[in-house]
């Protein structure tokens, strides 16, 4: 099993894997066509014990778009979990089947898990608040088509920088690739954890808490959802869930080829009028996440050139 | 002071922080023992001021990696035919595998069964360590 590549984390890929896989994105962005047929026969499991519109469509895209099938199953009680069966004894039997599989589970470390008892290569496709690397890809991939030549980027986070997983990965990644200054903007309560800042070079960031103060220094701005599900006290989720919300008159400030991403769903932080600012990128970076999934799922399966 | 004689064959725990003693010598089992063991308690030491002290009169098995995560301070000394055959000092282990339990709720191992969990060292002062699966932080 051990010659099987798995994504479970980023730092799963080295640098130059990431490269690689960002490339063969930007090939297939520009001629779709040539990878119609790259996983011809080959079979995609879409395991999802919770549910994930974004994440299972972009996956079950990325495999059709390459002419490959697809099985699996939405939430857990449509499957054999529900009578109690162990992650282990399903990814094996689902291993006797298919050729790849993805899994999004609440619990963390179940897709470290499965792929410990896999002879198919596994993907994260999210795991509770742990990780989420495709995500991070998706980003990756983001920046570098919309912010192409741009060799010391001032990237703004601004939200829930304690929860959020992306931009945990996002970080740690975007810190191995290159120069960049980072500008985290939350509120004191949601700050970003101590053990993303200790990876960062000394002196490449600063913590605030206005983001009309980082506006127009900013080349992307990544903007987070304040997210409900992660605050024990519904008092301060409602104190804070409204703390940053973008409007046209914020973005007055900003740099005329800013970017604005969003890993998405979003709730009120981006409001509707920006959606019409060519800045605000979101949802072609949603489109981007299909792409690189597709880069990545010829990757792991070893069909590119064949 | 109280006096405990020397050992023939056996082991010493020597250095054991105040309070640690009675922790090793549950997790020995040594309250179940049928053999000559002693715990000793607060005794003026010159390095550590006070220390805890464990002798046992038996060639028992020991796990050096669960008394190096209790107190990786201790001294374990072999001895045979009265004298110390050899010293040992422990260190905290940069991995352990089966010992620890992962105390994050949402990690996978409080949902399966799963044998040799590994966790490795990432703080030597807080002792603490990190889960495989889920990396949350957790120390003994």
């Amino acid at each position: 099993m051990s010659s099987v590549r798995h994504l479970i984390e980023p730092t799963d890929l080295t640098q130059q894997e990431i490269e690689e896989i960002l490339q063969l994105a930007e090939k297939i962005i520009e001629k779709p066509e040539a990878y119609a047929n790259a996983c011809n026969g080959k079979l995609l499991a879409t395991l999802f014990f919770e549910p994930s519109t974004r994440t299972r469509f972009s996956f079950e895209a990325a495999m059709l778009r390459l002419g490959g099938r697809i099985i699996g199953f939405s939430e857990p009680n449509s499957s054999s979990v529900a009578k109690g069966e162990s992650v282990k004894d399903t990814i094996r039997t689902i291993a006797c089947y298919s050729d790849i599989a993805v899994i999004r589970h609440p619990k963390e470390g179940v897709p470290r898990l499965a792929s410990k008892y896999s002879d198919i290569p596994v993907i994260n496709a999210g795991d509770g608040g742990h990780q989420h690397p495709t995500q991070t890809l998706t980003d990756l991939l983001t920046m570098r088509v919309l912010k192409k030549g741009l060799e010391h980027p001032t990237v703004g986070f601004c939200g829930d920088l304690k929860f959020g997983r992306t931009v945990h990965s996002f970080v740690k990644t975007l810190a191995k690739q290159g120069e960049a200054k980072y500008i985290f903007i939350s509120p004191p309560e949601l700050k970003i954890p101590e053990y993303i800042k200790e990876e960062l070079p000394e002196g490449s960031y600063v913590e605030i808490s206005s983001l009309d103060q980082a506006m127009e220094e900013l080349d992307v701005l990544y903007m987070t959802r304040i997210q409900r599900e992660r605050f024990l006290d519904e008092g301060e989720y409602m104190r804070l869930k409204d703390c940053y919300i973008l409007n046209n008159e914020k973005l007055e400030h900003a740099k005329e080829d800013m970017i604005i991403m969003h890993p998405l769903p979003r709730v009120n932080e981006i409001a509707d009028e920006v959606d019409k600012d060519p800045r605000a990128v979101y949802f072609q970076q949603a489109k981007f996440g299909m792409y690189v999934r597709m880069a990545l799922i010829i990757k792991l399966l070893e069909m590119e050139g064949k | 002071m109280i006096r405990i004689d020397t050992i023939k064959k056996g082991i010493v725990i020597d250095h054991i922080k105040v309070g640690h003693g009675y922790k090793i010598f549950n997790h020995l089992g040594l309250d179940k023992s049928d053999y000559t063991v002693a715990l000793l308690k607060n005794i003026p030491s010159n390095k550590l001021g006070s220390k805890d002290l464990i002798k046992i009169e038996n060639d028992i098995h020991l796990d050096l990696t669960v008394l190096g995560l209790i107190d990786p301070g201790v001294t374990v000394n072999i001895i045979e035919n009265g004298i110390k055959k050899e010293k040992i000092k422990l260190t905290l282990p940069e991995r352990v595998k089966g010992t620890l339990k992962c105390k994050n709720p949402r990690c996978v191992t409080t949902l399966e069964n799963i044998d040799d969990v590994e966790f490795t060292l990432v703080n030597r002062e807080k002792k603490e360590y990190r889960c495989e699966y889920c990396d949350a932080r957790t120390s003994m």
